[in-house]
């Protein structure tokens, strides 16, 4: 793989977070927080609604990744869940090649992670390290 | 205030074996088009041995729906206090369907912060494909607020 710091992976769009997704992420990943699915229970606490779970948002940093390069390179993949994922949220994905280095023998890339929603509020940055 | 004694407590192994239906769903869900995450022969075509697992769903495996909020319990933690802060992957080699694989958590800290309003509790978990072989290692940092906006919790 050929490429220099500063590079940005293709960004993955998405479509707007349904509450459907939620409850279909909540049924695949087995994580039943009822936060993200009732939203008598997010009242109840003060809150207006129920928001993505953040899980969610980073397989969506993990379909970026995977699409630029074949999973068995990644090495680690790490985040920091900035703010909460509303309902409705439009996220876009992107990534951009921030080092590139030795390490032991081999070269990889960190990548940079940001994900924004369609008011370019930051909801999760973090980093990938992936084997070239 | 969560206990301090509970740093270093380590949670029950859980040994799951990766079903093949399970991963394609969670891809499905997730948008994922990539056919070695969602179709078994598509995946042996291209050499894996069947389904590959997405990299986050190894969180998902490592907890069991149907108790889904045992370590919260344990530690005294009303699941409407949390929020997800960090989350950590290291991957040591992949895994795919037919795996079975083992998870052992441990609670590797525990802060306050903000005066007490809110507490860091930090989560650590070795997944095993077998005794001699860690596939991977996952962190997750979890917020846990003693004050959330409709009032005082707990």
């Amino acid at each position: 793989m050929s490429l220099a710091v500063g590079d940005a992976l293709p960004p993955l769009e998405l479509p707007p977070i349904s509450r459907t997704t939620l409850a279909l992420y909540a049924c695949a990943s087995g994580d039943h927080n009822p936060m993200h699915l009732d939203i008598d229970v997010a009242r109840g606490v003060g809150l207006p609604d129920v928001f993505a779970h953040g899980m969610l948002v980073m397989a969506y940093a993990g379909r970026l990744l995977t699409d630029w390069a074949p999973q068995e390179r990644l090495r680690e993949f790490k985040v920091r869940f900035v703010a909460v994922t509303q309902v409705g949220a439009r996220l876009t994905c992107r990534g951009t090649v921030e080092q590139v280095r030795e390490e032991g023998a081999h070269r990889v890339a960190v990548v940079g992670l940001q994900i924004t929603d369609q008011a370019g509020e930051v909801k999760l940055r973090g980093s990938a390290t992936i084997a070239l | 205030v969560i206990d301090r004694s509970f740093i270093g407590w380590q949670s029950e192994p859980r040994t799951v074996t990766v079903d093949a239906a399970r991963v394609a769903f969670f891809a499905r869900v997730v948008g994922e088009t990539n056919p070695i995450y969602r179709d078994e022969v598509a995946a042996k075509a291209r050499g894996h041995p069947s389904l590959m697992v997405p990299p986050t769903f190894l969180v998902c495996l490592g907890t069991d729906p149907a108790d889904q909020f045992r370590l919260l319990d344990t530690l005294g933690v009303d699941i409407r206090q949390i929020l997800h802060g960090e989350q950590e992957f290291q991957y040591f080699a992949p895994c795919f369907a037919g795996d079975t694989l083992s998870f052992r958590g441990r609670v590797a800290g525990i802060e306050s912060k903000k005066g007490g309003e809110l507490e860091l509790l930090y989560l650590e978990t070795d997944v095993q494909r077998s005794p001699d072989q860690l596939v991977a290692r996952m962190r997750a940092t979890l917020v846990v607020r003693h004050r959330l906006p409709g009032g005082e919790l707990r």
